[in-house]
């Protein structure tokens, strides 16, 4: 599945109101963990159909982030049946994203 | 069996895959996290030569591509021990053993840590270690930064155009930074300097929300805050190699501009060895030396 780009207009949609697992990477373009991890998400959304993957660009969706607490990028939040149920700062590998997602 | 491994893919290492690969060597390098080492958060380099702006994530990624193009195998796995076996090399990852002719330790170094309960759970929710990564978060808001360093007096005029405000943290009544960044912080009216001074405690419900820091004469005060930006320095981790190689007391492995450490075939490339100068540029050179010194090594030991 193709990674989508979330915003507070249709975050409810993409993410609180899936039943599944969707992978929230929140991230800017000024910060380079960022942009070394989405190669990765790529690969991820490539290979797994079991979850979805909403990238959030922080300084376009300043809301979102605050509401999320976010201080620090970049952040993945794993939210299952629209709740949070985990999260993870900074660049990880591969396989800890994986990881993160849980099993299929 | 390799000719060359490379422990670790920041500038050092990345660069003496280079050399060693344009030596026709086989080489494989062994990455704990990402590649790029430390650049990859800084937003502007300005002291490389030849480039006069360039990222650190743009530096960290052309010099990847470079060394892989050139074809250096690159593993992401953290090395846990290394050992000398009547001259072959051993790596130890958590998931295979390899060995090599010759070993390059490149594993450049860390950010310090405060050392104190909670310092880890709350990185992310208070507690950064890099103001221009996280600081964009902070506007309006209550922040301290930790250090008397360069890093730090940089960090604290960097905040405090973003910050309410920002209480700057240190050990001692003077700085270890530049003068002139020093007079720029004391004409700002948004920072609070706190003399004499160590953190003693992180106080947090689901994030930090404020610390206790304590002066020399044990008065202790509660600074309410929403971020925490630690500065004090950044530490070599070569603990996994010790019994091996010898260390000083810092940690560093003690080498000189040779890049030689006292175990033959072992060389020792960038930030984590004992130098004046901890920068790329001398980074990438000694990625350079110590790889045409294995080359070296390997010529003569077959
Ligand atoms: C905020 C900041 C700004 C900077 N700005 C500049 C600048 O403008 N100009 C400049 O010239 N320099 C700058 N520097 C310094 C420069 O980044 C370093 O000198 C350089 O990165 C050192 O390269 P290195 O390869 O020795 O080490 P590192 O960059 O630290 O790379 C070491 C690599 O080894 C890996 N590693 C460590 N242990 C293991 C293990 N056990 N197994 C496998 N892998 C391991 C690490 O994960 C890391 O990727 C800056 C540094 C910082 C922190």
């Amino acid at each position: 599945m193709a990674i989508l780009e979330g915003n507070k207009n249709n975050f409810e949609e993409l993410v609180l109101n899936n039943n599944g697992k969707v992978l929230v990477d929140f991230n800017a373009e000024w910060c380079g963990p960022c942009k070394m991890l989405k190669p990765m998400l790529d690969e991820v959304a490539a290979d797994r159909d079991d979850v979805s993957i909403v990238s959030v660009n922080i300084d376009d969706e300043d809301e979102l982030s605050a509401k999320y607490g976010i201080s620090s990028i970049p952040c993945l939040v794993l939210f299952e049946n629209g709740a949070e149920s985990k999260r993870s700062v900074g660049l990880i590998p591969r396989d800890e994203i994986e990881n993160l997602i849980g099993g299929k | 069996m390799y000719d060359i491994i490379i422990v670790g893919a920041g500038p050092a290492g990345l660069t003496a895959a280079i050399y060693a690969r344009r030596a026709s060597k086989k080489v494989l390098v062994l990455e704990a996290k990402n590649y790029g080492g430390q650049i990859i958060n800084t937003l502007d380099i300005e002291n490389y030569p030849v480039e006069a702006h360039i990222s650190g994530f743009e530096f960290a990624t052309k010099l990847y591509e470079q060394a892989k193009n050139l074809g250096a195998e690159i593993v992401f796995e953290k090395v846990t021990e290394i050992r000398d076996n009547a001259g072959a090399k051993e790596i130890v990852t958590p998931k295979n053993t390899y060995k090599a002719k010759a070993l390059i330790l490149a594993t450049g170094s860390e950010n310090r840590k405060l050392g104190l309960p909670k310092e880890d759970e709350l990185i992310g929710k208070g507690i950064s270690y890099c103001a221009t990564c996280d600081g964009a978060f902070f506007r309006k808001k209550n922040v301290a930064v930790v250090g008397g360093g360069n890093t730090a007096l940089e960090d604290a005029l960097y905040l405090s155009d973003i910050a309410e405000k920002v209480y700057l943290i240190h050990r001692r009544d003077e700085f270890r930074g530049e003068d002139s960044t020093v007079n720029q912080l004391k004409a700002k009216d948004n920072i609070e300097f706190v003399y004499n001074s160590t953190v003693s405690k992180l106080i947090s419900e689901d994030r930090l929300n404020s610390i206790e820091v304590t002066n020399t004469s044990g008065e202790k005060r509660i600074i309410e805050l929403d971020g925490l930006f630690v500065a004090i320095g950044r530490i070599p981790e070569n603990q996994n190699f010790a019994k091996l190689i010898k260390l000083d007391q810092a940690g560093y492995v003690i080498s000189g501009e040779n890049c030689m450490t006292n175990v033959e075939g072992l060389f020792v490339a960038g930030d984590n060895r004992t130098k004046e100068v901890r920068q790329l540029v001398t980074a990438t050179a000694d990625g350079a030396v110590a790889a045409t010194a294995a080359v070296k090594y390997i010529n003569n030991i077959q």
